[in-house]
């Protein structure tokens, strides 16, 4: 019983990574319909950017900030530079695309900061000052940091003039325009938000499976399936999928297929939604009156 | 009196195919004109030449004097054009009430709440139906979100494509009443398409008519009207 609850809460530390990357996922698909195969490798590119600041001496939570607008900006960039480029193209160009963004960037790390496996801080403290060993403090404090980043997404496209503009440009581009609404920057600021998303989960993730240019190899899949599990087209169903995802990746490592075989349960988690519900557990169907 | 809209020679096309040919027409400060002509005549294609919005254009289009051709869409919005397009561009997974706010997403004055009960008075429906996905309104309800939505923003000049499209006819004289009242008391210019040419004749100071892209009369509605070839062609008489 003690072990079956180390795995759930244990899981759901590692859900809160995947509901970060699922919900970074889910923002550039809404608002293109393509999935961003280098969401992962752009997210272990801005880790680097921390690591290296880190380094130079800067205080955990500085380096933090300075690489979320790090990240920002290079989201931005890559879409107004690049993926305003393919636009109106054909899906496979986009494919191709982030697929060359991904080997791109990949190798652009390996370049600049060699391939050999290095140590990331965590930001919490090591020894837990409370007296359970079900989570250890990094992962309730990655737990913490996922919630709170939710939150101010949630409360960002809800409740704010741009929040809902970015929202309207990627339901109906051409209302959009004639509102007065500049859609192309909406789009780049998708691309920003969704890079900062992407750079929290490399952050909280690294001090876990540590430092090195293929890290979120395991992390995008599973990230792919949280968001096709909540739904790809729903930002809210992208959280949930994640956590269920770190949960059920955790209980079938330890009860049912072993830990070798973990990464297997992602694809199967991917397999079985595009087969049996292809819109997700919570995707929309939006209700259409003519 | 100035126009505030001007098309010098306006030619459109869709890919290679070519829709407006030396399209001339003037909207003055506070007008309300009338754009008719069968369907493919190019009433639609002559806004969205306007707006810049999925057509290419040549010849000059002036908004108060200043050429507008070749902006981008949403810098025409800016300049204080709204449209109501063809098919109502509703927003359909948002609330009823964010497509309004979308309407006044470019107005940072305080007048915008006052605004949105002038919606209500005019669309009473609207303020029932506030909190529901616009996607869930009927076909008439959405072409009054449409409306206010475009109203929302204040323009100086209102483009509207059909905005009698799939009302019942006693909704249809409702809206061009209110239309009406609105140009009348907020001085709002305003170019309309319509379908239902005896309905508009009733209520524009002027009209436009087109031909398979080209206009081949203007003048008041009376004139038009008294025209035997117009009158056999659109008014079924």
């Amino acid at each position: 019983m003690q072990a079956l609850l180390h795995q759930l809460l244990s899981g759901l530390a590692n859900g809160a990574i995947y509901a970060s990357v699922a919900l970074a996922l889910v923002m550039i698909f809404k608002a293109t319909h393509e999935v961003n195969f280098a969401q992962g490798e752009l997210a272990m590119f801005s880790t680097y950017i921390a690591y290296t600041l880190i380094e130079a001496g800067l205080p955990y939570w500085i380096a933090f900030l300075i690489t979320l607008v790090f990240s920002f900006v290079t989201g931005v960039a890559i879409e107004r530079l690049l993926m305003r480029r393919i636009q109106g193209k054909s899906q496979l160009t986009a494919v191709i695309v982030f697929i060359g963004l991904l080997v791109a960037v990949n190798g652009l790390a390996s370049s600049l900061f060699t391939s050999s496996i290095k140590q990331f801080p965590s930001p919490f403290p090591s020894q837990a000052w409370y007296g359970t060993t079900y989570l250890s403090p990094h992962e309730i404090g990655m737990i913490a940091v996922t919630l709170v980043v939710l939150a101010v997404v949630f409360v960002f496209f809800r409740f704010t003039r741009l929040g809902l503009a970015m929202r309207a440009a990627a339901e109906n581009p051409r209302s959009s325009q004639l509102v007065g609404i500049r859609v192309g920057w909406m789009l780049a600021l998708g691309w920003g938000l969704a890079s900062v998303l992407g750079a929290v989960a490399g952050m909280m993730a690294a001090p876990i499976v540590f430092l090195e240019p293929n890290m979120m190899g395991g992390v995008i899949l599973y990230g792919f399936a949280a968001a096709l599990l909540g739904g790809i087209d729903n930002p809210w169903g992208a959280p949930i999928g994640g956590f269920m995802v770190g949960i059920l990746e955790n209980l079938a490592g330890a009860y049912v297929v072993g830990s070798h075989l973990k990464l297997a349960v992602a694809l199967f988690v991917i397999v079985a939604v595009l087969v049996f519900k292809p819109s997700g557990l919570f995707g929309r169907t939006v209700v259409v009156r003519v | 009196m100035t126009a505030l809209l001007e098309l010098r020679g306006v030619d459109a096309w869709y890919g290679n195919t070519a829709v407006l040919r030396g399209v001339t027409l003037e909207v003055q400060d506070g007008g309300m004109v009338a754009l008719l002509g069968a369907n493919g005549a190019g009433k639609t294609t002559t806004l969205r030449a306007i707006c810049n919005m999925g057509v290419r254009t040549r010849g000059e289009i002036r908004l108060a004097g200043q050429r507008i051709d070749g902006h981008a869409t949403e810098r025409i919005a800016r300049l204080g054009v709204a449209h109501v397009p063809e098919g109502r561009g509703t927003f359909l997974s948002l609330s009823v009430d964010e497509n309004l706010k979308l309407g006044g997403y470019l107005r940072r004055d305080r007048k915008v709440g006052s605004d949105t009960s002038k919606m209500f008075g005019y669309f009473p429906v609207l303020r029932e139906r506030l909190h529901q996905q616009a996607g869930t309104l009927s076909g008439g309800e959405q072409q009054m979100l449409a409306i206010a939505r475009a109203l929302m923003s204040r323009p100086k000049l209102l483009l509207l494509d059909e905005p009698s499209f799939g009302l019942a006819p006693i909704l249809v004289h409702e809206i061009f009443r209110i239309l009406r009242v609105i140009n009348q008391e907020e001085r709002m210019a305003m170019l309309v398409v319509e379908q239902n040419a005896r309905l508009a004749l009733d209520l524009v100071g002027q009209v436009f008519l087109l031909e398979t892209g080209r206009v081949v009369a203007s003048g008041p509605p009376q004139q038009i009207a008294a025209d035997e070839s117009v009158r056999r062609a659109y008014l079924g008489q």
